[in-house]
């Protein structure tokens, strides 16, 4: 097993960008808005040919998110884009009441998410937006891992009939999918070949998937069998595919950029534990600290993120649950 | 004014002149070296930040935990290199923490933040600034303090509601010993910053709000000292100062050019912005 067509994709957020221009061509009822952040979102292109389907409103989120929600009950199909960390902190209670509350199909664009906007530092991260979004009820949640699943969800976002927000970040992503793939929001997708029983199972989210990937690769020629997950949906959250391959592994691990609170590995720790699924397990995000500075491959090294952490990671839990069948 | 006093005085604007250019320097340095940074609104913002730490606050490294000093509060935070260059020549740090900027586990971020010596707020979420300075000036007022608080605000952070919000607090308390200050360059990221959301007429507005308005060339030195000590301009309202200023300020290539928000110099960019800066410091000495 290798990376599919080994090679090193664009950008998610480029990825967004051409697939709305594409999209926008066809269904004039497409929106964007924007608060300031065309350049920061990669609309500038799409601003220039869709003129007539681009809404400015200024660095002023919370009316952003008002506004677009007003614009969805018209029939508009509003991609509402600006950085995750203010639509999901500043604009929190317009999700919450004019969006989900109230039902209103807005598609909630959260560009360079976690940790992407690095050395900013953390008035820019968004490490809370899954613990956040996944407290308020009608509002799917999802972080594409790569080129192809940025593509495919974006289509798919177009009609989907809920909120649903949608985050991902700025570095170019290797391609981890077969194109022809199918992919629905709300099932996970298996990177790995599928066996009946794994000795570690991975469960990652958005740009970790590719380290945890890698990893994955490292161990399997160490004959180690790895499962790795690409949970893309937070929510509509697939039990069915968790239970299966956790139940057939002897260990998991749970990757996110995001804090370790309330984000992928809780939700996935939640699951198991009420269901009689009792795994050693390990949560790796970013822990309850005052995020260390750095850009995004310096956070994700210091806090175990990258491959070859979760590579050691793997190997510390497997070594701890065999001494403990001992 | 006597004659003595007019010498002091262009003494004092010609000292803080060459300051500007030594900021600027600083500025371009830094975000050249780090390859990242805020480099319009750092040049537009600096000859304030420049007036405001060495002729009106009275802010040191000495006098930090002094309960009635004033206060600076950098609500435009991605401007930090401008606050940087201040700083770092009042002594808070030294220079070679500089080559830190932006670096792992550097506390000089690209945003203001409580781990640098100096800095009394973490800001760089636009909009958040004026109602923290609010709630400081108020506990001024309480204290029965004589210091002042300022703060910074971009044109483009205006259309955040919170600082309408603020602006209600400010005059419904009184506060003249706040003092809100608005970089108004007339450009934000994407353009024009009234093409962009039209928030004119500001003037009018901020009256409407319950201020004290003034106007004042925000790259004028001179201007920028006879303002100040006009403060309070009227008894019982909070002071706002619409400094008009020009983004990228002193960096022919870079003044009123929106590419230049937050790119980073190239090699011969970056020569020819310090040999304009030399050129200004030479034409300053000939004065
Ligand atoms: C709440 C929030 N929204 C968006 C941004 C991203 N942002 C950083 S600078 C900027 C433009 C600011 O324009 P302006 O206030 O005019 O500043 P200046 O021209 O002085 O640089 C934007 C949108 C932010 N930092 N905070
Ligand atoms: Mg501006």
């Amino acid at each position: 097993m290798s990376i599919k067509n080994s090679s090193l994709g664009e950008t998610n957020l480029d990825v967004f960008a051409k697939t709305l221009m594409d999209l926008a061509d066809h269904d004039r009822n497409i929106l964007v808005t924007t608060s300031d952040s065309r350049g920061s979102g990669k609309i500038t292109p799409f601003a220039e040919k869709f003129p007539e389907q681009i809404v400015e409103i200024g660095i002023a989120e919370q009316n952003l998110v008002g506004i677009s929600a007003g614009l969805a009950a018209m029939g508009k199909k509003v991609f509402t884009v600006s950085p995750a960390c203010f639509l999901t902190a500043r604009a929190l209670e317009q999700i919450k009441n004019d969006v989900a509350y109230s039902d209103h199909p807005v598609k909630v664009i959260g560009i360079s998410a976690g940790v992407s906007y690095g050395a900013l530092g953390t008035t820019h991260h968004s490490l809370h937006d899954f613990a956040a979004l996944q407290a308020i009820n009608n509002i799917d949640i999802v972080a594409p891992a790569d080129n192809f699943e940025t593509r495919k969800i974006i289509q798919l976002a177009v009609n989907h009939p809920r909120p649903i927000y949608i985050r991902f970040g700025k570095k170019a992503m290797p391609n981890l999918h077969d194109p022809s793939k199918k992919i629905e929001i709300g099932k996970a997708i298996q990177l790995t070949p599928k066996h009946k029983n794994y000795d570690l199972t991975f469960v990652a989210i958005g740009e970790t998937v590719a380290e945890a990937f890698l990893a994955s690769q490292k161990l399997d020629k160490e004959g180690i069998k790895v499962c790795c997950l690409s949970l893309h949906t937070l929510r509509p959250f697939d039990e069915a595919a968790i239970q299966e391959v956790v139940s057939n592994s002897l260990a998991v691990i749970t990757v996110e950029e995001h804090s370790v609170n309330g984000g992928l590995g809780s939700r996935v720790a939640s699951f198991l534990m009420q269901n009689d699924i009792f795994r050693p397990m390990l949560i790796v995000g970013i822990p309850d600290d005052h995020t260390v500075n750095g850009n995004q491959g310096e956070i994700f090294r210091h806090y175990g993120i990258d491959q070859q952490s979760l590579y050691l990671s793997a190997l510390k839990l497997l070594h701890k649950g065999k001494r403990n069948d001992d | 004014m006597s004659l003595d006093l007019q010498f002091l005085s262009h003494q004092i604007e010609y000292k803080l002149e060459r300051k500007s250019i030594e900021y600027r320097k600083s500025i371009i340095k830094l975000i050249y070296m780090s390859k990242a940074g805020h480099t319009g609104g750092s040049l537009s913002c600096v000859d304030i930040l420049n007036v405001l730490y060495n002729q009106v606050m009275n802010i040191t490294p000495n006098n930090v935990s002094a309960i009635d000093r004033d206060h600076y509060i950098h609500s435009k935070g991605h401007s930090v290199e401008a606050l940087y260059a201040v700083l770092m020549d009042l002594g808070f740090f030294s220079e070679d923490k500089m080559s830190t900027f932006e670096k792992y586990n550097s506390p000089f971020i690209g945003h203001p933040t409580r781990n640098v010596p100096g800095i009394e707020q973490n800001t760089g979420a636009l909009g958040h600034g004026l109602s923290f300075s609010v709630g400081m000036a108020l506990a001024a007022k309480m204290d029965r303090r004589n210091n002042k608080i300022f703060t910074i605000m971009g044109d483009g952070e205006l259309t955040e509601g919170s600082i309408w919000e603020a602006s209600a607090s400010a005059a419904h308390y009184h506060l003249d010993n706040l003092v809100a200050i608005i970089d108004r360059n007339n450009l934000q990221i994407t353009g024009k910053t009234e093409k962009v959301m039209n928030m004119e007429p500001l003037h009018e507005k901020f009256l409407a709000y319950g201020y004290a308005v003034r106007h004042v060339d925000g790259n004028d030195i001179g201007e920028l000292i006879s303002i100040f000590r006009e403060i309070p301009f009227e008894s019982g309202k909070p002071n706002l100062v619409i400094a008009h200023t020009i983004k990228g300020k002193g960096i022919s290539f870079m003044e009123d050019n929106v590419a230049w928000h937050h790119r980073v110099p190239t090699d011969s960019e970056f020569l020819t912005a310090m040999q304009e800066l030399e050129q200004a410091e030479l034409s300053l000495e000939c004065q």
